[in-house]
């Protein structure tokens, strides 16, 4: 059997505002390592919402979130924002990348802040990334002045800096273009499959879906096939 | 590390935007540069007007005051000391205004380490006399030497010279009124009678002018020998001394001290000018509460300005959150920013406050009440830029701590799911 590293275990969430409605109903399922897996539903089904649980970012819920044996409902905002930096790499529909920093210094910002190594190898780590996709040579220019497709695969490597246990994406694709939607696309398979990077990703990109090994099929706040 | 991180992250941002950076920064270097400025300039004007007075002042002076006893002869009768007393019409006494023993209480005054000198003074009612008119004045027998040391004398002579009293037998130094009415320049032989009706020839050797035209109008210097023998006395007739202390504030309970040791009437400087240490602290008040409002305003305009930088970072902060960087570390970037315009603004301040007042000091100034006066003064007090420079950030670490709250709060989700 291979090793779960996220488990969630019967989450349920509630909008208060402006009236109380029962956005998760009671979530159970598990990822295991090297697993590709995406969550597919209509818009406004919680599936998005279910991600931001699972990233630790939001904490108002019930349930458990299990992150690598840890039990993410004991820990403080402070520890939360470490696992985020150690064991969690995010690609959001919109990038994100500070325009005041270069390519670089975007993708090396969280590996800093893991502090784990020094600023030189964070530096040759963050080159090696940005080779993985393809585009160390735009390391030194300014994140502003990058294409849609290139902003996106900054920060996919920005999201590898620091080897996550997992990859989050909340419509990674979902600002792309056909040919930016396929590149990104093989980006994640190549990682799947070469590295064994583990992989949940929320889409309503059928074609995107149907490619990954596994499919997390929501409807109304409930997990209707896995 | 993480500090270097995130004093890069601050570094970053504030080069970034630097024209937003410079406005926040111009800011804090004005509030500082009027700070600094003003005070000097304030405090400069103050010690000036303080000086007009205190310079000339001495911090006790000892003698012989006209007044009625103190003890009536039947307050000291046994056989009435329980009765109570009442007696009209009582006059002063008449008693020699010469310090009696005034050699030997000097002699023990000088051996005082409380005091940093004395000047024994002789004064005496003349007239002067110019043709058929005859002016009433005053004339002083001081130390020229201790007058110039003590209550810088120098600074009021706008002719001759002051040590000349002494170098010249016979000499005298005019108000610059009463010169003029006399009539007489530098050189020239006054003619003076004295309260006995004897007339001396007395050599004008300088001018001097105190701003004060009615005592311009009638007060004269001479040697203390010379005034001595103009009244006929013995060379230890002496009628006030002067004392300058070290510590000024003393005064008063060295004034009570020495009136009693010496049993000779004392007054204080603090006794004899109240009025002007209440203008002082208040024009120093004034000066401060005004460069402290400077410091205020610009306070405001820099939350104002991370107010604006924090809604336009909303996604960096947001990024940087969802990364792995907590509450306190974006709290701590936004500060690092506050107090980096704080520090650079404020040390620009600080240079700009200086050459500012030296541009004021070079402004000229020309005054009646202190003649050796050519320019604005400036005081140029090593504490006024440590507090400015304090103050500065003091106000942008406070200006920038809630906008850097507000951004350590702001839930990155909301964000996030807003795009």
């Amino acid at each position: 059997m291979k090793e779960i590293i996220l488990e969630a275990n019967q989450i349920t969430k509630y909008f208060y505002d402006p009236m109380t409605v029962k956005v998760l109903n009671d979530i159970n399922f598990t990822v295991e390592r090297g697993d590709f897996v995406s969550i597919v539903g209509k818009s406004g089904c919680g599936k998005s919402t279910l991600l931001y649980i699972l990233s630790t970012m939001d904490t108002e819920y019930e349930g458990k979130v299990i992150i690598d044996n840890e039990n993410m409902k004991e820990k403080k905002e402070k520890q939360l924002a470490q696992v985020r930096n150690e064991k969690i790499g995010f690609v959001f529909q919109f990038h994100y990348l500070i325009s005041e920093f270069s390519v670089l210094e975007n993708v090396m910002l969280p590996g800093l802040k893991f502090n784990k190594f020094s600023k030189t190898e964070v530096e040759y780590r963050a080159m090696q990334k940005l080779k993985i996709l393809e585009i160390d040579q735009l390391a030194l220019k300014k994140a502003n002045q990058l294409s849609g497709g290139e902003k996106q695969r900054v920060a996919i490597a920005r999201a590898l800096i620091n080897d996550p246990l997992i990859i989050m994406g909340d419509e990674p694709t979902g600002n792309l273009d056909k040919k930016n939607s396929n590149i990104v696309f093989d980006i994640f398979k190549k990682l799947s499959e070469e590295e064994s990077q583990t992989l949940l990703i929320v889409t309503h990109d059928q074609s995107f879906s149907a490619n990954t090994n596994r499919t997390i099929v929501m409807e109304d706040g409930k997990i209707v096939s896995s | 590390m993480i500090s270097k991180l995130i004093a890069d992250i601050a570094k970053t941002l504030l080069i970034a935007r630097w024209k937003q950076t410079l406005v926040a920064a111009i800011g804090v270097t004005f509030s500082i540069t009027m700070f600094i400025s003003l005070l000097s300039f304030m405090t400069g004007l103050n010690t000036l007007l303080d000086n007009l007075i205190l310079n000339r002042t001495p911090h006790i002076k000892l003698y012989n005051d006209i007044k009625p006893s103190e003890n009536s002869p039947i307050d000291q009768s046994e056989k009435y000391s329980k009765t109570h007393n009442f007696i009209s019409s009582v006059k002063v006494k008449n008693r020699d205004i010469n310090i009696y023993n005034s050699e030997a209480i000097i002699n023990a005054l000088k051996k005082d380490n409380r005091i940093k000198g004395i000047a024994p003074k002789v004064i005496s009612q003349v007239f002067f006399n110019t043709g058929q008119t005859v002016l009433a004045g005053v004339i002083n027998g001081i130390d020229a030497e201790a007058e110039r040391k003590l209550f810088h004398f120098d600074d009021y002579i706008t002719k001759g010279n002051a040590i000349d009293l002494k170098n010249t037998s016979n000499s005298i130094i005019l108000g610059n009124v009463l010169a003029e009415k006399l009539l007489v320049k530098i050189g020239d032989l006054i003619q003076i009678t004295t309260q006995n009706g004897e007339i001396f020839s007395l050599k004008l050797v300088g001018i001097f002018q105190s701003g004060l035209r009615d005592f311009d109008k009638t007060q004269s210097f001479s040697s203390i020998n010379t005034v001595q023998k103009i009244l006929g006395k013995t060379n230890n007739y002496i009628t006030d001394i002067q004392i300058k202390l070290y510590d000024v504030n003393t005064a008063p309970l060295l004034a009570k001290d020495f009136h009693n040791t010496f049993e000779i009437d004392a007054e204080d400087i603090q006794t004899a000018n109240a009025q002007f240490e209440t203008g002082s602290k208040i024009r120093t008040i004034i000066s401060y509460s005004v460069g402290i409002t400077l410091l205020i305003v610009a306070g405001f305009g820099i939350y104002n300005i991370l107010n604006m930088m924090i809604y336009e970072k909303m996604d960096s902060i947001a990024i940087l959150k969802a990364t792995g960087f907590s509450g306190k570390d974006v709290k701590n970037i936004f500060l690092t920013i506050a107090l980096g315009i704080g520090f650079f603004g404020g040390m620009l301040g600080l240079v700009f406050g200086f050459l500012l007042s030296s541009i004021i000091d070079q402004i000229p100034f020309k005054t009646s009440a202190l003649p050796t006066i050519t320019t604005f003064p400036i005081n140029y007090n090593l504490n006024f830029y440590l507090i400015a420079f304090l103050f500065s950030l003091v106000t942008t670490y406070f200006a920038g701590y809630f906008p850097a709250k507000k951004a350590s709060k702001i839930d990155p989700v909301v964000i996030i799911r807003g795009k």
